[in-house]
């Protein structure tokens, strides 16, 4: 039986390739000079050059975070390159000028820039290495007032937005990672949903890894106005190298009153080979800040990276504000997560649910962090917990860390976890009924997920199936 | 149809089937008794290829093929179910979904097409009458959270739907109320055709007074001590295990 796991969980990595493109690359090393030639190349104005400094100043005086439940080896941020752009990328360019070369990429990663051929009601903005190389649907979105584009271009059309909002839910002094990021990001999407607005595409960001020994540095932004909704997906994939890339991204959220944000992830970064090498670090902040009756709620897949520190968090800071976190994480061969969610209750009757179902294979490591917290004046809060961990094979393991803090008696708070283990039986039963071994882990992995995948948009409802080699049919809703 | 010849069959070092002969025709059934640790459950297994148990000798053809060549899940595409004693749960997936998987599984094996969730809806209203089972049985996952008598029942429902031409009943009585037998054993003989067989794996003769044997075999020490018609049965309520066993540990 173990061998038949095997041969389905170690399915071949599709979007290992590497695309030969001649790029524009600030030499390995960070200093402050890496900072201001980042934000030269990007014709950044003063106010966001000062603010790299000092994140950068900050991060000079911060350690590196050790207490997450992995093990990797020393990370030398002096031999990591912090920037490379394709050099045929121009700033504000349209679509029509995109090198073919990026286009092909984008292609063969099943991701279409060609308006004429894309995934009905969705707009991509794609980002690859350090750069936007261009965003789709842009003149459909701005007829309803939504702002959708790179991050860097945000900050020369729309710099007061920017200005206002960034750092507003992850300041730059937050945690090591993102005062890097902070420091050093290059590009990223930002979205700005005006007020009332009901944003009529789902809208999405596709990270590309290239280069070598580069890390990536995105920032994303979105600010969705009073009673405006968005739904928007993320999707992340890297070509096979032998040496660990960092990836060091920081998301904010900001949800003002009334306003729903749906942030959805399928993390497909190269995990390293069978023996752990090679691999993404994907060391990432994902925060929203959610005012009065608004709702933000964040679901992931996260199939990917050699290591993943990853704690996509709410802030309920408004009454009878809304937080989710639905998640799959899978850990296989030597992969190692450290994945979870921070529910801070600020206002009054502010409500979260928390589902997580992490899977491990192989010599995968997976555990689950999560943290609840009930301020003094959060009279009414509520949470529920669900934790649920699967085993496949003898040699994996599965941790779960919860924190609870209360400091309002008021509070409701339910916590379930489970661990459970594929076993030969089940695979046994199946196979009486005439399903192969492959279907059969199929099946069983996706009644595991069926939760959360309910949760995905259908566009990538159909990615995370295929990235988990699950048939979902009839298993969701 | 079913041809064991001298199957003998170990769990890890252990030797539990030690010599095992029985021939199955079509349209008959056959009940396989004896005490605890006989080597019942064992003998239904292995037909079903489950992985745990090695077999160490002996022939087992089906339909005129070797059956132990097979995969376990090409036996049951070739029509051998069994239905299981401990039926195992299967968390988020929905008995509807689960079935229809096994019934398209083994249609496609047939060479016949596979039919959609709308089709196959209408094939199940008529299958869930024959074990009286709701609807609202369907949306509900595969065995997660049943009652003892509802896992026993939706194993009965699996049997009616996938139409297997042997089926294995493994301790299917056990666990279940005087209701509950009867309406598994009037579902498996309403199943009952020319064209099919059945083996009941059991330890008490009561389910034998619903489902009514051709011929009746006690298992023994991993062997078949005695056969005989349906009036074994009534001897083995009579007088217990104990009578048969010395002779067979004599004759060994």
């Amino acid at each position: 039986m173990s061998s038949q796991i095997e041969s389905l969980v170690n399915k071949e990595y599709q979007y290992g390739f590497v695309t030969d493109i001649e790029s524009d690359a600030i030499p390995p090393g960070l200093t402050e000079e890496t900072v201001r030639q980042i934000s030269t190349r990007k014709n950044e104005p003063q106010w966001l050059l000062d603010w790299r400094l000092k994140a950068f100043k900050r991060w000079q005086s911060m350690t590196e975070p050790r207490w997450p439940n992995v093990t990797y080896g020393v990370i030398d941020y002096q031999a990591q390159t912090y920037y490379s752009a394709p050099k045929s990328v121009k700033p504000l360019q349209s679509l029509d000028e995109v090198d073919p070369e990026l286009l092909k990429t984008y292609e063969k990663l099943g991701i279409s820039l060609n308006e004429q051929k894309r995934l009905s009601g969705v707009a991509v903005d794609a980002i690859f290495d350090s750069v936007s190389v261009g965003t789709t649907m842009k003149e459909e979105l701005k007829k309803h007032g939504v702002i959708f584009c790179s991050f860097g271009e945000a900050v020369l059309e729309h710099p007061e937005l920017v200005q206002k909002y960034l750092g507003s839910v992850v300041p730059y002094s937050d945690n090591f990672f993102a005062a890097l990021n902070s420091a050093v990001f290059s590009d990223g999407s930002f979205v700005y949903i005006p007020k009332g607005v009901r944003c009529p595409l789902e809208l999405s960001t596709y990270f590309r890894i290239n280069a070598a020994d580069t890390g990536q540095f995105e920032r994303t932004l979105i600010v969705a106005d009073e009673g405006a909704s968005v739904s928007y997906l993320e999707g992340c994939t890297a070509p096979k190298r032998s040496t660990n890339q960092l990836h060091a991204a920081v998301v904010e959220i900001v949800a003002l009153d009334n306003a729903q944000v749906k942030y959805s992830t399928v993390q497909n970064w190269y995990a390293g080979d069978k023996d752990g090498v090679g691999g993404i670090y994907n060391f990432v902040t994902k925060r929203g800040k959610a005012f009065t009756n608004s709702k933000i709620s964040w679901t992931q897949v996260e199939t990917g990276s050699a290591i993943t520190w990853k704690y996509p968090s709410v802030i309920l800071q408004g009454d009878n504000s809304t937080g989710e976190f639905y998640s799959v994480a899978v850990v296989n061969n030597k992969q190692q997560a450290d994945t979870g969610t921070k529910m801070i209750h600020i206002g009054k009757n502010t409500k979260s649910t928390i589902i997580s179902k992490g899977i491990s294979a192989g010599h995968g490591q997976n555990s689950y962090r999560g943290q609840v917290k009930v301020l003094p004046k959060a009279t009414g809060a509520r949470n529920y917990t669900q934790c649920d961990s699967m085993l496949i094979g003898n040699q994996c393991g599965a941790h779960t860390f919860p924190y609870i803090e209360v400091g309002n008696n008021t509070a409701t708070l339910e916590h379930e976890a489970s661990t459970s283990k594929i076993g030969e039986d089940q695979i046994f039963y199946c196979k009486q009924r005439g399903l192969n071994a492959e279907h059969a882990i199929s099946l069983i992995v996706a009644g595991f997920c069926k939760e959360v995948f309910k949760e995905l948009p259908m566009e990538f409802a159909l990615e995370a199936q295929q990235l988990l080699g699950i048939s979902l049919e009839g298993s969701v809703g | 149809m079913l041809k064991i010849e001298n199957l003998t069959a170990n769990v890890g070092e252990k030797a539990i089937l030690k010599g095992i002969s029985l021939s199955v025709n079509p349209g008959e059934v056959h009940a396989i008794m004896g005490p605890n640790g006989s080597g019942k459950s064992t003998l239904a297994q292995v037909i079903a290829g489950h992985p745990g148990y090695e077999v160490t000798g002996g022939t087992v053809t089906y339909d005129g093929q070797d059956l132990l060549e097979m995969d376990a899940e090409v036996r049951a595409q070739q029509g051998i179910f069994l239905a299981f004693q401990y039926p195992v749960e299967i968390p988020g997936v929905s008995n509807a979904y689960f079935l229809r998987a096994a019934y398209n599984e083994i249609r496609k094996a047939r060479g016949e097409e596979e039919v959609d969730p709308m089709e196959f809806l209408d094939i199940m209203a008529k299958k869930l009458k024959v074990v009286e089972m709701d609807e609202a049985m369907l949306q509900r996952s595969v065995n997660a959270g049943f009652s003892g008598g509802e896992k026993k029942r939706n194993e009965i429902l699996q049997m009616a739907v996938l139409e297997p031409k042997l089926a294995v009943l493994d301790e299917t009585d056990s666990g279940l109320d005087i209701d509950a037998l009867r309406i598994v054993a009037e579902g498996v003989n309403k199943l009952k055709r020319p064209d099919n067989a059945t083996i009941v794996v059991t330890h008490y003769q009561r389910l034998l007074n619903y489902i009514v044997p051709d011929f009746v075999h006690v298992l023994a020490q991993g062997r078949i001590v005695r056969s005989g018609g349906k009036e074994l049965a009534l001897e083995l309520e009579e007088k217990g295990y104990d009578w048969l066993l010395e002779p067979a540990g004599a004759s060994a």
